[in-house]
C-alpha cells in the first residue's frame, strides 16, 4: 500500500519537475507565452487548467479502457480524447461564465483556446500509451496541472519586471521571452536524475 | 483578405512563407519548433508531416464548405483535422519507424495546432478549393522552412553534423541540443527576423511602427 502512494508521489514529483512539461518537453508553448505577461492571468489560467487536465484525463482514462480497449479501436484515440476535452472545455467555459465572470473576461480567448492545447491532450495520449492505472493517470495529469502552474507563474513574475528593463529592439518581446525560458529551461535540468521511474 | 476574383497564387504561397510565418511571425504552433528540431532530419519530417495535414485539411474543408453547418462547424473542423493526423500518424509509423520512436507524440498533437485551425476557419471555409490548396502549402512551406532553419543551426552547432553526418570536427556547443537551447535558438533566429524586418520595412514604408 505505501509502496503504491510513493510510486504516485514520484509520479507526480516526476511529472512536475523533472518532465515538466513546459521546460523539458516543450508542449502548451503557445498559452505559456501568451497567459505570462500577468500574475493574475497566470494564476486564473493555471487553475482552470489542472481542473480541466485532471477531469479529462480522469473521463479519457474511463473511455479509452472500457470502450475503446474492448472494441479494439484505439487508432481512433485522437479524434476520441481531443472529442473529449473540447466537450469539456466548453462545458467549463459556461460553468465559469455563471460563477466568475470577473475571470471569464479576462482569460476570455484563452479557455477557448484550452482545447487546442497540446498539454491538454499529451496527457491522455500519454497515459494511454505508458498503460497506467486510473490513479496513476490522476496523479499524471495532477502533476503535469503542477508543473505548468509553477512554469506560468515564475514566467509571469520574470516578464512583469522584464517590463521595465530595457532590451535591445529587436529582442523585444517574445525573443526575449523565449530567452529567458531558456534560462529557466537550463536550471530546470538540474532536476534531471532526481528520480528514475 | 481581398474577395477578388484575381488572387493571386503566387502571392498566396508567399504569404504563408514570409509575411505569415507561422513561427517566427505569429509565433503560433511553437512545441514541435523546439521539441524536434535537435536534429536536421527530424525537423524536416516533422515540417513535411504539417505540411501534408495542412494542405489535406484545406482541401477537404474547402470541398466541403457548403454543406457545413456554420454553428457546428467547429467541431467538424476539429474531426476532419484529427482524421489527417491519424492519417499520417499511421503512415510515419510504418514508413519512418526511426524518426517516429523519438518524436511520436508531436505528430499526433498535431492536431492541436492552432495553425491548422486557424486556416481552416479563416481561409479554406471560404474559399474554392484552388486557392485553399495554395494557402495549404503557402502555410506548410513557411512552417517546413522554420522547422529546417531551426534544426538546420541547431544540429551543425550542437553536434558538428548534418543530417546524421559529421562534418565540423571541433568540440560541438552542447547545449543547442539540449532543451534549453531550442528556446535560445528559437529566440535569437526570431531576433534575427525582427532586425531583418525592421531594416527592410524602413526603406519600403518609412510610416510604419
Amino acid at each position: 500500500m505505501s509502496n503504491e502512494f510513493i510510486k504516485l508521489f514520484e509520479l507526480i514529483l516526476s511529472a512536475s519537475l523533472i518532465n515538466n512539461f513546459v521546460f523539458t518537453r516543450f508542449l502548451g508553448l503557445c498559452i505559456f507565452f501568451g497567459v505570462s505577461k500577468k500574475m493574475e492571468t497566470a494564476v486564473g489560467m493555471s487553475i482552470t487548467f489542472t481542473a480541466v487536465m485532471m477531469i479529462s484525463a480522469a473521463m479519457s482514462w474511463v473511455i479509452f479502457n472500457f470502450i475503446m480497449v474492448p472494441l479494439d479501436i484505439t487508432f481512433l484515440k485522437i479524434i476520441v480524447f481531443i472529442g473529449i476535452i473540447a466537450g469539456l472545455v466548453q462545458a467549463s467555459d459556461t460553468i465559469m461564465r455563471k460563477i466568475t465572470p470577473g475571470l471569464y473576461y479576462k482569460l476570455g480567448i484563452y479557455l477557448a483556446l484550452i482545447s487546442t492545447n497540446c498539454i491538454i491532450l499529451a496527457v491522455p495520449l500519454v497515459n494511454a500509451g505508458e498503460k497506467y492505472s486510473l490513479l496513476e493517470s490522476l496523479a499524471f495529469a495532477f502533476g503535469s496541472g503542477i508543473g505548468f502552474a509553477l512554469a506560468l507563474i515564475i514566467m509571469a513574475s520574470i516578464r512583469e519586471k522584464l517590463e521595465l528593463a530595457d532590451v535591445p529592439a529587436p529582442f523585444k518581446g517574445l525573443p526575449m521571452a523565449f530567452i529567458v525560458t531558456g534560462l529557466i529551461a537550463l536550471a530546470f535540468t538540474g532536476f534531471s536524475g532526481l528520480i528514475t521511474l | 483578405m481581398s474577395q477578388g476574383a484575381t488572387i493571386n497564387l503566387k502571392d498566396q504561397i508567399l504569404n504563408g512563407i514570409i509575411k505569415e510565418n507561422t513561427i517566427f511571425k505569429l509565433a503560433l504552433s511553437l512545441c514541435p519548433s523546439i521539441a524536434v528540431t535537435n536534429n536536421l532530419k527530424n525537423g524536416v519530417l516533422m515540417g513535411v508531416a504539417v505540411l501534408f495535414v495542412q494542405v489535406m485539411v484545406n482541401l477537404t474543408i474547402s470541398l466541403l464548405r457548403n454543406v457545413i453547418q456554420p454553428k457546428v462547424r467547429l467541431p467538424i473542423f476539429m474531426l476532419v483535422i484529427s482524421g489527417w493526423v491519424t492519417v499520417t500518424d499511421m503512415s510515419m509509423a510504418a514508413l519512418v519507424p526511426d524518426v517516429y520512436k523519438q518524436m511520436g507524440l508531436y505528430i499526433q498533437l498535431i492536431v492541436a495546432f492552432a495553425s491548422i485551425l486557424a486556416r481552416a476557419e479563416m481561409f479554406a471555409s471560404k474559399n474554392k478549393f484552388i486557392p485553399s490548396m495554395a494557402d495549404g502549402i503557402g502555410m506548410g512551406i513557411g512552417f517546413l522552412f522554420a522547422l529546417t532553419v531551426i534544426s538546420f543551426f541547431r544540429e551543425l552547432l550542437g553536434k558538428g553534423s548534418l543530417w546524421g553526418m559529421h562534418i565540423v570536427y571541433t568540440k560541438p556547443l552542447l547545449i543547442l541540443i539540449l532543451p534549453a537551447g531550442g528556446f535560445f535558438a528559437v529566440g535569437i533566429l526570431m531576433a534575427l527576423f525582427n532586425w531583418i524586418d525592421a531594416r527592410y520595412m524602413k526603406k519600403t514604408s518609412p510610416v510604419s511602427h
